[in-house]
């Protein structure tokens, strides 16, 4: 008895009702997620001359691999899986970096005026990116970073959101360990770097996922900052099938899918840390 | 090893809240010094002023002949226990004692001879690799005085670090920090709001309240002597076991002596004689509402001293009686139904119900001025100095 959740254990018809009903509404969900992953596979499969015809036959005549080896053949497509790791990988980096820092400034140091100045901080979220794109546009192109990887890494090396995600983080770390520390002889680099980003390492793991996954994913910005066919990462790489040779569904399909393993395999590898990260803020045990 | 100094602090939070004001405190080398008193009256703030974690807005605090009202916690040369130990979670017992040595550039076999010596004083040498999740509280608590013990500080700071374990490991270990203490005789200051912890720790404690709504200090003296010369009602109130009995009351002077008298003038609910000793003081106050405090320990069956039953007998009704051991608590209520505290030798037959009547040790009675911090009537200045003299050269 114990052992059983309290939903389990409740009563009355409505109660009895409930999980059959979850469970379907569930299963449902699924499917709506799923089915377009599959017809994508399927059209990833087919010939290019079939897939006008596929929602007739709802299956590929002949299976065939032909469009990933022409992703590969028409354009640098190993190219953008560099381009997009480097940027990406390079953005998280210093994100976590930055980000951490910030919010050690904002969590553990008292400074006057310090909570204003991280409102209006995170006041930039509410500014929507559109709006920024020409400014910054014109910025980067004073800085001399146009069509550069610095271009493409520098600006996204800072974040509001995950300078405010690691301060909630770091805010749960009682105060009496920087305490601690300081009396057994830690100055704020040592309390930062021995004490707080230890503890904060779940936090500092969703950050990198997050910003990963936003920055691998990146269209807009890259699309309008570089001109250079090999600065090209993959979401604009992926525009070259609809451009340059017309429009080879089958080879967008297969290039988008094999875009999407990295990211499948990021949050396969580390989802316990991503359930923990949305947990943040929320009822801490 | 060092003296620890204390001169007109005061604390303002956000430049509105006064926390304490007027702290002036010598700390002797090698004492061991508690502040207690009820919570929010300033305890933590003075002792985090100490080790430098807040800062001080007015005054100076000096450790040994040196000032360190700007000088970096890491700097003064103390050791801290929190109240929650502040342990660091992401390191091992070993690591957490060796923290602070690793940041003073000490030698690796340095480090490793005293983390292994204390471990040993305190009985944690198998728990050296485990980290502090995987202790028990008690354990815990021991890592956490192990962490100051081996840094070799001057002075030792405690903010409550007791008060997170069961009543039971508590007086162990209470008991243990005494035996430490008297073994490193290291300078002291320790917080509690557990005034059996300060009586029982300090060689002098600092009774402290919030009352008038500022922490200020009520009394600095030994144990003892707080205990049986309280400078105001609040420190009567606070030190004892048991509570003191409170009776409102006045002056009266008749047959050439000076009396306590409650209630009505025709049948009065406690009328005691105060000692010829006293009358010269306080016959300036006949007339005047005083208050009355009694020890539940200073009331007995049987005359204690010179008492006799016309000068120094009060009668009650008895409502309840817990025998307690040696001793019995009497729960009862005056002719006016006041409620009063008999802590008295323990019989058999002592009577659940009826009429009993109970000597006062007149010895050890208190007066002070009305109000919650109504000042001593018989000793405003705490201790007498002679008696005072004669304690500390017992030490
Ligand atoms: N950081 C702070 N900011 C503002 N006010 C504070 C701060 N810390 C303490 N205070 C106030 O200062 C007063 C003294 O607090 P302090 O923590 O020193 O009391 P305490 O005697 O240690 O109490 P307790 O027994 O509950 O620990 C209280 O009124 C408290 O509200
Ligand atoms: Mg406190």
């Amino acid at each position: 008895m114990s052992d059983r959740s309290p939903i389990e254990s409740a009563t009355g018809p409505l109660a009895k009702l409930a999980r059959p009903l979850t469970f379907v509404a569930l299963v449902l969900l699924g499917i709506s997620f799923v089915v377009p992953f599959v017809w994508q596979v399927l059209i990833s499969l087919s010939d290019r001359s079939e897939v006008d015809r596929l929602t007739e036959t709802g299956f590929p005549s002949r299976i065939s691999l032909d469009a990933y080896v022409r992703v590969f053949d028409q354009v640098p497509f190993a190219k953008y899986f560099f381009n997009s790791f480097f940027v990406a990988g390079w953005v998280t980096l210093l994100q976590v970096i930055t980000c951490s820092m910030a919010a050690y400034a904002f969590s553990r140091i008292q400074w006057p005026g310090r909570d204003k100045v991280f409102l209006l901080y995170l006041g930039t979220l509410m500014v929507p990116g559109v709006v920024l794109m020409v400014p910054n546009f014109v910025v980067i192109l004073g800085l001399g970073m146009f069509d550069d990887y610095t271009g493409l890494i520098i600006p996204a090396a800072f974040s509001a959101y995950g300078t405010f995600l690691l301060r909630q983080f770091m805010l749960t770390i009682p105060s009496s360990l920087d305490e601690a520390a300081a009396i057994d002889g830690a100055g704020h680099w040592r309390i930062f770097t021995q004490v707080i980003l230890p503890l904060a390492r779940p936090g500092l793991i969703v950050l990198a996922i997050f910003a990963f996954l936003f920055n691998y994913n990146s269209f807009f910005w890259p699309l309008i900052l570089t001109q250079s066919e090999n600065l090209r990462v993959l979401p604009v790489g992926l525009l070259q099938f609809n451009t340059t040779y017309g429009s080879d569904v089958p080879a967008i399909m297969a290039a988008a899918l094999m875009a999407m393993i990295p990211p499948i395999m990021l949050f396969l590898l580390l989802q316990k840390y991503l359930v923990k990260g949305i947990q943040l803020g929320a009822v801490k045990g | 090893m060092a003296q620890v100094t204390l001169r007109d602090v005061k604390k303002v939070y956000d430049g509105k809240v006064v926390a304490v004001r007027d702290v002036n405190l010598t700390i002797g080398d090698g004492e061991f010094l508690v502040l207690v008193g009820p919570s929010g009256c300033g305890k933590s703030t003075t002792l985090r002023m100490i080790a430098g974690l807040e800062a001080i807005t007015e005054g100076t605090i000096s450790i040994g002949d040196r000032v360190v009202n700007d000088v970096h916690p890491k700097d003064r040369d103390i050791a801290m226990v929190f109240q929650n130990y502040a342990l660091y979670p992401h390191m091992s017992v070993e690591k957490n004692m060796a923290f602070g040595l690793q940041l003073r550039r000490l030698p690796r076999e340095e480090i490793k001879r005293r983390v292994t010596e204390t471990a040993g004083l305190l009985g944690i040498g198998e728990l050296l690799n485990r980290r502090p999740k995987q202790l028990s509280g008690g354990q815990r608590q021991r890592v956490a005085l192990g962490r100051a013990i081996v840094r070799d500080a001057s002075v030792f700071l405690f903010d409550e670090p007791l008060s997170n374990l069961d009543a039971k490991l508590r007086v162990t270990t209470r008991t243990e920090i005494k035996k430490l203490h008297k073994r490193l005789r290291t300078t002291t200051v320790y917080v509690t709001h557990d005034q059996e912890e300060a009586m029982t720790l300090g060689d002098r404690i600092v009774v402290m309240s919030a009352g008038r709504g500022v922490g200020v200090i009520e009394q600095v003296d030994t144990p003892l002597n707080v205990y049986r010369y309280p400078k105001n009602r609040f420190v009567g109130a606070f030190l004892g076991r048991t509570p003191m009995n409170f009776f409102d009351g006045r002056l009266v002077e008749a047959e050439g002596e000076v009396w306590f008298v409650a209630g009505p003038e025709d049948a009065p609910s406690i009328r005691l004689a105060m000692l010829p000793k006293h009358t010269e003081a306080l016959r300036g106050r006949v007339g005047a509402e005083v208050t009355l405090g009694l020890r539940p320990s200073s009331l007995s069956e049987h005359p204690m001293g010179k008492e006799t039953a016309a000068h120094s007998t009060i009668r009650s009704q008895v409502q309840v009686v817990e025998p307690l051991g040696k001793n019995i608590d009497v729960s009862c209520e005056l002719l006016d139904g006041s409620p009063m505290l008999a802590r008295i030798d323990a019989r058999h037959d002592f009577p659940t119900s009826g009429e009993v009547k109970f000597y006062v040790d007149m010895e050890h009675v208190h007066l002070f001025e009305p109000g919650e911090f109504g000042a001593s009537l018989l000793h405003p200045e705490g201790a007498p100095q002679n008696e005072t003299a004669t304690l500390a050269s017992d030490a």
